[in-house]
Parts: structure tokens; sequence; C-alpha cells
């Protein structure tokens, strides 16, 4: 049996409400848990697989160019060496999120620095990365194109905007900014490095891997081999984090494909951390010219955002900069700009809120400079620019929680011990406190997952999305329990295997309330199917601890049937999608102490107050928004990837010189999370919630940091000889 | 060559390439799995191990070198249905997201405490003479060669500061 429903009107039924299991919304253990901190759960590069032998990717030295020879035989003649692969199908780089077919092949044009060039495979991990680092490969190099200052950009129309006028806007303003912000880019850093176990029985390939977004993998392994996808089976039960970073195929799997089916045996391909660096995506590098006209009371009348983002010819993805400042702040003019450079360096995709993570940052920078022009409080001046409908279109809002989110984060901070830039020290540090407003878009994306409901009572929950850390085991798991009135023990989620019904995948914040969804309608689908053999209707049955309670009669779940009653969901996006701006908000307060000798800056307490609809699970939520938050800490102060100027390559390849935080980076986090129904998001009114809590807290604490010290660093990160100039040109 | 590794209890020999690391033995030979592989190069603390009692990273050590030396790993500490105090913590806290650095953490976090109830001074250690006060602060600081990009890091001291306070009252 089947249940679609296609997003096209609010759901203010909200069924979910009305039942009587206890198991939503609260903050359960995740399932997974016991397998996770034993070790037991099996990551891609760890199954048992039979007479498995070891790849490992040799990358291009060079970073623009062809590959005129590959020394293959020097190697091939070394003990326990199988084979050198070189195809043409090997890939440039990974498939960008949803791409759903295969990225520029063929490895003998070289466009970045780092990009694998062939596949050497040998019967022990050591012989083969031994060979790899030694094989010859000649190149006849060309002229690139490596730094943004030297690239001509593409301004491409339909990425550009403009209402009412914005120059005139900022030529009568009372109060305007107009600045220019540069971040740099980043890397998802994944704990896990991508690993592939690719095996073949016949012309069916098996391919254990570490990815996000199986149904669209699937296609694009099919493509980038020239085979059916019908042939594909790809497992991913586990992924050790994704962050973007594993959207879309990547090179170590097609390699893995390609070897296995030459030798005729199973072969394994892991990324080394450097090749993780070097050959998946980075986030670009932005500079983003920000201009607010506003009236003495601080209220915009102008909102000027201009990115300037760079990517690999031919890649469309490029950081979509400025995507949420056509609905954030009022104002009548507004006009976006957008940029692209095409430089030889790593692919540039998604990393973790591509788009907001960095532009609501520098708006939210922005926002902070406006604030002392105005003389008006942060938090007021937010607080007077929050708009009623979507100011670009005039839609309404599915639901908006800025106010909400700004009064109870302001309070529980204790925002208002704030003082002015400057003039609170300890020691030598120096203390400021900042905030800054998060948003992001939400979306719902097309999903199917069946549940059955067994003879014996026990539920299984099966789709092929992922968990890559979001808690997609614990809150499958809570729904199906919470709609079939069954304890958490006698339900089973099974994921991460293109054989189950395709959910939407890891990625964009839409897995939970999408995938949500889709076990939600097959759930429905199985209460109606209960109520059909109790002779009730659906609304009138009660589910709870495994019994139905119908006409008050009480009736076992177990023995309700012979065999298994099945039931798939299937969600589409609607049209609640078009008549409504649908987006997540929070707000993030910060106390930083400033180091007034060495300039270092300590993140002495962090807040973050979010709302994003129905909240299925406050643990696994409240981990997510500390882990976004910590992103925020790494873009404030330390991460950045350093580009060698002349060829681009990455100089800071590895987590010693590319600094994520650390655990005493990260102070004692604390999370709020508003209780809110979205009818618009999603059946189960829930939205979105992995990524908001990056966008915009780097300038929570840059903005603090301008508090303490009174300097304002506008190219990130904000690390030491930044503020120390700043502070050396205070006093001089 | 050949190389005897013992492992959680039970003693195995090996003929493997001598540049083999100690994780990769675990891992690759020994389907020791539950060890992790980060970055292979010191860095991350994914592939924390207890080398007779001391948390190494064991992607720095080559196998052919501890053959004499005690080792457990994240396996040998308990398994899904038999958790350690420290595990078990770190699912009532949400110590982890996606797991992966998670058998790192859990082994160095055990030794971490040795190392405390030992009165080693850590960086933030203010009194060098009496006991060290197992903090948010003192925790943070030491288990800071254990990276996790999740960010799971608040709750992992959650879980930790749980389990020390549970020594302690033992
Ligand atoms: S894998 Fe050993 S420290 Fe990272
Ligand atoms: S739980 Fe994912 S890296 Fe720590």
């Amino acid at each position: 049996m089947s249940e679609h429903h296609k997003m096209d009107a609010p759901d203010h039924a909200r069924r979910l409400d009305d039942m009587a299991q206890g198991l939503i919304g609260t903050a359960m253990d995740r399932p997974d848990g016991p397998l996770k901190v034993s070790g037991t759960a099996t990551y891609a590069h760890e199954w048992a697989v039979d007479n498995l032998c070891h790849g490992v990717l040799a990358r291009a030295t060079v970073p623009t160019g062809r590959v005129s020879d590959v020394a293959a035989q020097d190697i091939l003649d070394r003990p326990g060496i199988l084979a050198v692969i070189t195809d043409r199908r090997l890939l440039r780089n990974p498939a960008q999120g949803g791409a759903g077919e295969a990225p520029v092949q063929d490895p003998s044009r070289i466009a970045y620095f780092g990009q694998p060039i062939a596949l050497v495979v040998a019967e022990t991990f050591e012989a083969a990365r031994d060979a790899a680092a030694s094989l010859r490969i000649d190149y006849e190099e060309t002229e690139g194109t490596y730094r943004p200052e030297d690239a001509a950009f593409e301004t491409p129309e339909d990425k550009q905007s403009s209402q009412g006028d914005l120059d005139a806007a900022m030529a009568q303003a009372a109060h305007s900014i107009d600045v220019t912000y540069t971040t740099p880019g980043h890397n998802s850093a994944a704990m896990e490095p991508h690993g592939a176990i690719a095996s073949w029985d016949g012309d069916d390939l098996v391919l254990r891997g570490s990815y996000q977004m199986l149904k669209h993998n699937r296609k694009e392994i099919a493509d980038s081999l020239g085979i059916d996808p019908a042939n594909v089976r790809l497992l991913s039960p586990y992924v050790g984090g994704g962050f973007g970073s594993k959207l879309g195929i990547a090179p170590e799997a097609v390699a893995a494909a390609l070897a296995a089916r030459d030798l005729g045996r199973p072969v394994s391909v892991a990324l080394s951390r450097q090749q993780v660096f070097e050959t998946t995506m980075r986030r670009s590098e932005t500079r983003q010219r920000i201009r607010l006209a506003a009236d003495a009371e601080g209220r915009l009348t102008g909102i000027g955002h201009d990115a300037w983002v760079s990517n690999l010819p031919g890649e469309t993805f490029a950081e979509p900069a400025t995507q949420a400042t056509p609905f954030l702040y009022g104002g009548e003019n507004r006009q976006i700009g957008f940029h692209v450079a095409r430089l030889n360096r790593t692919c540039a995709g998604s990393v973790r809120a591509p788009g907001e993570a960095v532009g609501v940052t520098v708006l939210e920078n922005a926002m902070d400079e406006l604030a002392e022009a105005t003389g008006v409080d942060p938090v007021d001046l937010r607080r007077r620019n929050i708009p009623d409908t979507d100011p670009s279109t005039g839609k309404p809002f599915s639901s908006h929680t800025l106010r909400r989110a700004l009064d109870d984060g302001a309070t529980r901070f204790g925002w208002n011990q704030r003082q002015r830039p400057g003039t609170r020290r300890e020691g030598d540090w120096l203390i400021g406190l900042g905030m800054a407003c998060a948003t992001r878009v939400n979306i719902l994306a097309e999903a199917r997952a069946r549940v059955s409901l067994t003879a014996d009572g026990r539920a299984v929950v099966e789709t092929d999305m992922t968990d890559i850390g979001t808690g997609t085991y614990a809150i499958l798991t809570q729904i199906a329990g919470e709609m079939l009135g069954l304890p958490l023990d006698r339900v089973t989620t099974r994921l991460g295997d293109t054989d189950l019904p395709p959910g939407s995948g890891s990625g964009g914040s839409m897995g939970a309330s999408s995938t949500g969804s889709a076990v939600y309608l097959a759930c429905r689908n199985l209460r109606a199917q209960i109520a059909a053999r109790l002779d009730c209707a659906e609304t009138d049955l009660t589910l709870k601890d495994g019994k139905a309670i119908a006409a008050n009669k009480t009736t076992d779940l177990a023995g309700l049937s012979d065999g298994t009653l099945t039931a798939e969901g299937h969600i589409e996006p609607g049209k609640t999608r078009e008549e409504t701006r649908q987006a997540t908000f929070g707000t993030f307060f910060t106390e930083v102490a400033v180091n007034a000798v060495t300039g270092e800056t300590r993140v002495r307490r962090m807040q973050g107050t979010f709302a994003a609809g129905r909240i299925l699970n406050h643990k696994t939520a409240r981990s997510q928004c500390i882990g976004g938050m910590t992103f925020g800490i790494g873009m404030a102060l330390t991460e950045e990837l350093m580009h060698d100027p002349r060829d681009g390559h990455i100089v800071n390849r590895d987590l010693a010189e590319y600094h994520m935080p650390v655990n005493a980076d990260v102070p004692q986090i604390d999370v709020v999370l508003l209780d809110e129904r979205d009818d618009w998001a999603s059946p189960i009114q829930a939205k979105g919630i992995g990524e908001l809590s990056i966008c915009g807290a780097g300038a929570a604490i840059t903005n603090a940091i301008y508090n303490a010290s009174g300097v304002r660093v506008r190219d990130y990160p904000a690390s030491l000889d930044k503020i120390l100039a700043g502070l050396d040109d205070g006093r001089g | 060559m050949q190389t005897r590794l013992h492992v959680n209890g039970t003693t195995h020999h090996l003929d493997i390439d001598p540049r083999t690391t100690l994780l990769d033995a675990l891992r690759d030979h020994l389907r020791l799995t539950g060890s992790k592989k980060g970055c292979d190069h010191g860095q991350c603390g994914a592939c924390t191990v207890l080398l007779n009692g001391r948390r190494i990273n064991a992607c720095l050590a080559l196998a052919c070198m501890h053959d004499h030396d005690e080792i457990i790993t994240i396996e040998g500490l308990g398994g899904p249905d038999d958790l350690s105090p420290l595990q078990a913590a770190f699912v009532a806290h949400d110590g982890y997201q996606c797991g992966y650095c998670t058998p790192g953490q859990i082994c160095s976090a055990t030794a971490m405490l040795e190392e405390m109830a030992d009165g080693w001074p850590s960086h933030v250690t203010d009194d060098l003479t009496g006991a060290t006060k197992p903090d948010a602060t003192e925790i943070s600081e030491r288990m800071s060669g254990n990276l996790c990009r999740c960010s799971a890091y608040p709750n992992i001291v959650d879980a930790i500061l749980a389990v020390a306070a549970e020594r302690t009252r033992a």
C-alpha cells in the first residue's frame, strides 16, 4: 500500500500531536549509540570483504595542463603491485550535491593541483601507498588562474536582482554603511575520510561508500562507469560526518569500482586526510560588499549585497552567499549582485550551509556596524527591521520566530550587561559581548520510506536515507513509534541501502522533515489498515504501548494480523513552497575575552536560540546546534584554507595546519529550542535544523571582539595578528 | 615479518609488512575496526588506544614495535550490551554524532581519568601539588588531542564529568 502526499496546502491537522506514545520530541538516546560507542558500527572502509586488495590514488603535482605519460611499468614490476588504473572514466572531482550524473571525468586533463591521476592497486595498503607516492607522472603544463585577484569574474544574469533605487536610498539615508568583508575557503573535514570498497558480481556492483544522498550517488556512479543504475547497490549505513563533503560521488568510489572490475576482485580505496583537503569540496572564498541605508532610528530603507566567489571551469555550483539577503530584513530598496571567477583551485561545493554560513555572517557584521553608527542597541536594531512579509516578493512567511528568538536569547544571556566597546577589562583580557541573527532557507524534498508492522507487533522502518551524525536513526524510530504506539525497543530503523525506498538523502537540512514525512505517511496508512481490521475510523484509534484502543476495546497489535502489514510513504513538495517564504530563524549571543598582549580570542560563553518547526528529538537537535555553532567558532577565529598564490595548491592540507576548533576552544554552549509548528513546511510541521546554527554564528563572535577591543576585523578569520594590528592602530 | 600482538587479552600472531602501523594491524588484519583512522598522522586522536594503560595514537606506532605490550582497544572496554561507564555516559549525554571520533574519545577519556587520579597536572591546573579537580576546563584541556568535527565537545565534557563524579563517590 502506498500513501502519497504533495505539500499543496498547509497541514493544520497536526496529527502527530494527537498521538499517545509520548516519544516524539523527547530527548531519546540514539538507538545507534551502543554500536557507535563500542566501535561496532561499521563505516565504509571497515567491511570484512574476502580477497580484498588496496588502492591508493596518485595525484597531480602541477596545477594545469595535460598528462603526457604515467610510468606505470616502473612500479608494476615491484612485488605485490597489481595494477595502475588510468581509465578515462576516473573523476576530476566529486559530483555536486544532487547532480545525479557524472561530474567532469578524464584525469589526463589537469585543472587543479592535487587532482587524482591514477589508482595504484596492490596486495597490501603499504605497498600501494609507497608505489603511488613514487609513481612518475610527466606533464605538459599550461597556464592557469590561481588567485581571485587575477580572475575575470562572470556575472550570471539570473543571479542579479534589484528593486527600488539603492543608490538613491544610500544618498538620502540618515545613516549608511558600505563595507567589504572577505571570508577564506573552508573544508568540511568530516572525521571519516572518504573510503569505498567495490565488489562486482557479474555486471552488478556493490559499493560500500561514505555518502550522504544515495539515490543520487547511485546514478552518479552508474553514469561515471557507463552502466545502468539498476546494476548498482550502494551501502552507507554509518557515515562518519559529511557537512556537504559526501553529497556527490567522489574519485575514490569510481576508482575502486573500475579497479575491481579490471582485477576481478574487490578493491578498497580510502582518501588520505591530505587528499580529502585537495580533492573533496572546498567552500569558496568570498568577497562581500554590504550596503545598508537607514533612517535616523535605524530602520532600513535599503540593502545591497554583492558577492564574489569562485569555482573550477565547468562547475555549476557557486557559493550562494546572498541567499538570505532578500528576506531577512525589511527595506524597499534592494540590490543583489553575484559574481563567479573561474579558478584552478580544488573544486568548490557545499560545505555546511552553503550560502548563509558566510553570507548571513557578513550581513550580521554589517548590521553591527550599523548599530554602532546609529547608536541603536544591536538587538533593538534587528527588532526594528523584522519584515511582516518577504520584502522581496510580498509572500507571507510560513512562520517567523526571529522576534521570539531575540527576546528569549537576550534575556537568557544577560544582554543588558553589554557595555560600550573597549570598556571592560579583566587583567590582560578585554571582555566583550556580541550577537547575531541566524536564518536559513527551508527545503522539503521528495522522499519515500517503507514501514512494516510484523505479526508479532514490531515495526521496521526502511529507506535509503543516511544518518551522518544528524540523528536519523533516532527521529525515524520516534516518528514510527509515536504513530504506531510502539515503545522504542519494538521499532527498528534500517538505513543507507539503495535496495530500500529512496529517501531524501542528507543535505540542505532537509533530511529529517522530508524523510520523516515519508515515514509519517507510511504510518498513517498503517493506522488506516489497523483501523479497518478493528472496524473503526483511523481518527478514533489510539495506539499505545503495543496496543490498539478503539471503542473502549483494547487489542494487542501483536497478532492483529497473520502476516506483515506494509505501507510506503511518499512525500513531494508542492504549492506551499511557492506560496510562502519558508525559513528557520534564531539568534546567537557570545561573550569573548581578547588578550590585549597577544591578540588571542577565547570564547567564554555562547548561547543559541533556534526555531525550526517541530523539534523531533531534543537531544539530537541540540547536538546539531552545538555542532553548527562550533563551526562558527572555527570560521570566526581559526579556519582558513591557504592557497599558494603561484599554483593554487592548498598549503595547509592536514589537521595540524587547518585549525578546526578543539575541545578547549569550545565553551559549554547553551542551546534553547523554541517550541513551534510550521504547518506549511511539512505534514509533521518540522523544518531543517542541521545548518541553521552556523548561519551567522561567526558574526556573533567577531561582533563581540569589536565590543571587547574596538577592533573590527573584516578579513576572516579574526586571527591574533589581525587583532594585534588593530589594537596597535587604536593605541597609535 | 612475524609480529605478535597482545590485544584485549588475546595474543595474535601476524605475518605483516614491517611498515604496517599498529592502527592498520588492528583494523585491517585483526578486524578490530573500532579504532578509527581520521588522519594517519597523529593529528586527530581517532586512533587512540591504550598501550599498557596509557593513551597513544595507534597511527604513529608500528605494529612490530609492540610485541611485548598490552593493548586495549575500544572493543576491549565494552561491547554494545555491556558498555563501560564512560561508553554508557557518552550515549546518555549524546557525546557523539557521527560516531567516528568516538572510540578514540572514549579510549582517551579512560586513560585521562587515570592520569588525573595519578595527579598529572595539565596546562590549566593551578595547583600543582594538590589533587586536580575534574571540572569542565580541566576536561576540555586534557581532551583537546581528540578532534570532533561534529563538535560533541560540550557533551563529551558532560559525559566525562558524570563518570568522574561517580568515581569520586565510589
Ligand atoms: S588517525 Fe591517528 S591521530 Fe589521527
Ligand atoms: S562524533 Fe563525528 S567527529 Fe566526533
